[in-house]
């Protein structure tokens, strides 16, 4: 907006936004702080905020003690095989409805939506019962196979919406010069919509990173990802401040980073488009 | 637009994925179906017969389903109205003008990507721990008792929880849909002398209501599923039982699978009414 | 080789026929330019013969091999796109070597045809460049060296030159006029423009609502048009068509008479008039009469400079060996 505005305007805003800005992101920045403090410190009496002696011993014990790596690895795998697989699926579908639309694309584009909605505790019974049966309860492979399940129709969404975007023309100049199918989705589609497959990954990513109501219930030690980790420190045995704030820290951190990426691509791929 | 070929080829390039989701959503679906007309424990004796409707009278009639509904309406109704009121605000504030905008933002959109079982569990050890929180030191520094969070003020303390969480989310879509309000108009009614507020409620609000319907609608869908949030503190109790937890303990905890699928067959009805309304919004989107 | 023959063919989309059955033959060799207003249905038979759109009904042949149900690909047509359709994440030099690339041929032949395609299309400077570093010009003659490369039987081309500037525009279509007496390979060019029909074509297709008004050479359409929809659609300025006693005294429902088929004169004439508004444009001048008795304004192109202006009285007499006469149903009597 081109308004003018008075400095003072300005420093009021900076300073409220600010102030409230902080506050929001206080929690995380205590977890942060309190990860390199020592578990005397973490709970004194007053609180100290940053005049203590910093320390990564939190990090080495918690990379040590637990199994760390492994629920990282889970993570890492559950959460990036996901996503891969979603796309490998989505790719043709989202071609389909974007290039060929046909009578009923809506439809079925509103209803692969609409499965997303399916509340998980409904069915929580049935896939149990079925990945006991079928042996994966606690695997990586069933896991990753049910977190892209949830995430395809975002993942289908989200590249609908970015191959629209794209001149149907480019496509068929591939067709008139002899390109088959394959080549003028691997040739030409792929390589103009890296922009949005590469926010797609990374939305849906982070999603399945953080999701937890799969990974608590299908999981035991096996195959438990991050979410289920740090779940584990509830437990009242669990309760060391500092540890529990490195290992959340690092549970967070890649995640933030990734998220702080993809503001732009959230509002895109959470409302499904309706807010732009 | 196109030929027999391609039409062919699209319906074979989108079968993978209309199978595997309606495959995801049917199976266990009837299953669930399947179960809630019986009397299924898979611990004590497994597959016992046939039962009707009974499931679904005894989960409505148990002592623990109305108020596990009551806990999930309180717990997704004061979200909503606590995350969109101060997302406007927050959006309106965060639209004017300032230094380091970029930054605040960011700080404003972190807790969305911290993962439910970290909020949670920092929540209730490091600021609601009526010992070691930082709500306890506060407290005291005032001269008064500290609350024991989870216990005595469990709703309260689940509810802020999950408004940290959900905040950044109503903040980051209604910002969007601030920032498309035509600066032209807004600048006409500055010339009309419009006061502050008729501004808000002439201009701004109404420019906002869909996105406003549409976080409430895709807020309620997440939020009526809460479940790690729940599980990692209060599991349950404490009068913060919802009935996605009632569920989840039904099937799990005591393993009367009929029973839990007679809620859970509950909990998808709901879903869908409100799926509903998102879609028919969504849809209309679609054609624009 | 590039005869290309409609059979017959029509398309509906959905319940709308847009094409109702209509023959169609184009020699090999052949520049056919189709024209019409918008939405007339040329483009949509340009992408039929491509292959980017199904025919209802009907079979199209290209030389002499029934190709209805060939995919694009096979077909061996090269087309141009209105938005030139370049591939953005690709230099030009990909670009061009995309189709034959597509066709497996060895890298050697490739790199020749490329060089040749971009020294006759003077773009040896730009071939490493992606195409949003181009001018509009420019990517135009990418997207016709990527037609170039493939030699193929036939060139299509929809609409190419409504995206540039007037002076641009004039240049392009030389250069495709050069390429075509060059190559002599068969061209469809697809335009509203009929302008560009006139001074390209060997063949105009006169298209109006999906139907063919008339097959004809530049000249057969200027000097016979068959019926009132060619005789208003072909040159420029737009033929006067009068209707009334003028007409009927010509045993006619409408008469038409070319702006430059009507001489004008200060002292006697046919007909006479005040003049509206004067174009003078050097070579020619363009009149807008009123009050001429005549229901129609009458339009008249005179040569070089003639001072009529504004509000004066002025004498037309069209020359009689060049009225065309229409009946009741629109259609050219002779």
């Amino acid at each position: 907006m081109a308004r003018t505005v008075t400095t003072n305007r300005k420093i009021i805003n900076t300073a409220a936004a600010w102030t409230i800005g902080l506050l929001i992101f206080f929690p995380i920045l205590w977890t942060i702080l309190t990860s390199f403090k020592s578990e005397a410190t973490a709970i004194a009496d007053p609180p100290v905020f940053l005049f203590f002696d910093w320390s990564l011993e939190n990090y080495r014990v918690v990379l040590e003690r637990s199994d760390y790596g492994r629920f990282l690895l889970n993570s890492v795998i559950i959460a990036g095989g996901s996503i891969i697989l979603g796309i490998i699926v989505a790719v043709p579908a989202a071609w389909s409805m974007a290039f060929v639309p046909g009578k009923y694309t809506k439809d079925i584009l509103l209803w692969m939506l609409s499965t997303k909605m399916l509340p998980a505790v409904g069915v929580l019974y049935p896939i149990y019962l079925i990945f006991i049966k079928m042996g994966l309860l606690d695997s990586r492979i069933g896991l990753t196979v049910i977190l892209m399940l949830i995430n395809l129709p975002i993942i289908v969404w989200m590249l609908y919406t970015y191959f629209r975007e794209i001149p149907g023309e480019i496509l068929e100049a591939a067709r008139m010069d002899g390109a088959t199918l394959r080549e003028e989705i691997v040739y030409v589609l792929t390589p103009m919509a890296v922009p949005g497959i590469a926010s797609t990954l990374l939305l849906n990513f982070i999603l399945a990173w953080n999701e937890a109501f799969w990974t608590l219930n299908l999981t035991a030690a096996k195959a438990a990802p991050l979410t289920a980790f740090i779940a584990s420190y509830s437990s009242p045995e669990g309760l060391f401040y500092a540890k529990l704030s490195a290992a959340s820290t690092m549970a967070i951190a890649p995640i933030l980073i990734l998220g702080w990426f993809s503001q732009k691509q959230l509002v895109r791929g959470l409302t499904f488009g309706a807010v732009k | 637009m196109a030929t027999h070929q391609s039409r062919s080829a699209a319906r074979l390039m989108m079968a993978p994925a209309v199978v595997l989701l309606l495959g995801w959503m049917l199976v266990p679906l009837s299953m669930t179906l399947y179960f809630s007309f019986k009397k299924y424990l898979p611990l004590r004796g497994g597959d016992l017969g046939w039962v009707g409707l009974e499931n679904y009278t005894r989960f409505v009639t148990s002592s623990a389903f109305w108020p596990s509904v009551q806990a999930t309406l309180v717990i997704v109704g004061a979200v909503l109205v606590i995350t969109i009121v101060l997302g406007i605000l927050l959006a309106m504030l965060l639209d004017q003008p300032m230094w380091g905008q970029g930054i605040v933002r960011i700080l404003v959109i972190a807790p969305f990507f911290v993962m439910p079982t970290v909020s949670a569990l920092v929540w209730k050890n490091m600021f609601m721990d009526p010992v070691n929180g930082l709500f306890a030191h506060l407290w005291q520094f005032f001269g008064l008792a500290p609350i024991e969070w989870l216990s005595q003020a469990s709703m309260t303390s689940i509810i802020m929880i999950v408004s940290w969480q959900w905040l950044p989310f109503a903040t980051l879509i209604l910002l969007t849909a601030i920032q498309s309000l035509d600066g032209e108009q807004m600048e006409a009614a500055e010339m009309d002398g419009a006061p502050a507020l008729s501004k808000f409620f002439h201009l701004v609000l109404p420019h906002m209501a869909r996105a406003i319907t549409i976080v409430v609608l895709i807020q309620m869908i997440f939020l009526l599923s809460i479940f790690a949030e729940i599980f990692v503190t209060t599991q349950g109790s404490f009068g913060t039982r919802t009935l996605t937890y009632l569920i989840y303990q039904r099937v799990l905890e005591s393993q009367n699978v009929g029973l839990g699928s007679a809620g859970g067959i509950f909990a998808v009805i709901l879903a869908n009414i409100i799926a509903i309304f998102l879609m028919r919004i969504v849809g209309k989107n679609l054609d624009a | 080789m590039g005869k290309i023959q409609l059979k017959q063919v029509t398309k509906k989309f959905g319940d709308v026929q847009v094409i109702p059955p209509l023959d169609l033959t184009i020699e090999d060799g052949e520049f056919a330019v189709f024209v019409g207003p918008s939405g007339c249905g040329k483009s949509t038979l340009l992408r039929m013969i491509a292959g980017l759109e199904d025919l209802t009904t009907g079979t199209i042949a290209i030389d002499d091999a029934d190709a209805t149900d060939t995919p694009p690909a096979k077909r061996g047509l090269a087309m141009v796109f209105q938005s030139y359709a370049l591939y953005p994440h690709m230099s030009v030099r990909k670009n061009i070597a995309f189709p034959l690339r597509m066709a497996k041929m060895d890298k050697a032949e490739q790199d020749r045809r490329i060089a040749a395609a971009a020294s006759a299309l003077n773009l040896t400077d730009y071939l490493d460049r992606r195409p949003g570093q181009l001018s509009g010009g420019q990517r135009q003659r990418v997207a016709i060296g990527r037609a170039i490369v493939r030699e193929p039987s036939a060139f299509l081309f929809d609409e190419p030159l409504s995206n540039l500037d007037a002076a641009l525009r004039v240049g392009m279509r030389l250069e495709i006029c050069e390429m075509h007496e060059r190559l002599k390979t068969t061209m469809i060019y697809v335009t509203h423009d009929q302008v560009e029909a006139m001074t390209m074509a060997d063949k105009i297709v006169v298209l109006q609502a999906g139907v063919i008004e008339q097959v004809g050479s530049p000249l057969e359409l200027y000097h016979a048009p068959r019926n009132l929809f060619v005789a208003g659609f072909i040159g420029s300025p737009k033929m006067n068509l009068i209707s009334g006693p003028e007409a009927a005294k010509r045993d006619a429902v409408t008469i038409g008479i070319r702006p430059e088929h009507i001489d004008v004169s200060d002292s006697g004439g046919m007909w006479q008039g005040k003049v509206g508004v004067a174009e003078h444009l050097g070579s020619d001048t363009f009149f807008h009469i009123h009050d001429t008795g005549l229901a129609e304004m009458i339009t008249v192109r005179a040569p070089g400079e003639v001072s009529f202006r504004h509000g004066d009285t002025i004498h037309l007499t069209p020359r009689a060996d060049q009225i065309h006469r229409f009946d009741a149903e629109g259609l050219r009597l002779s």
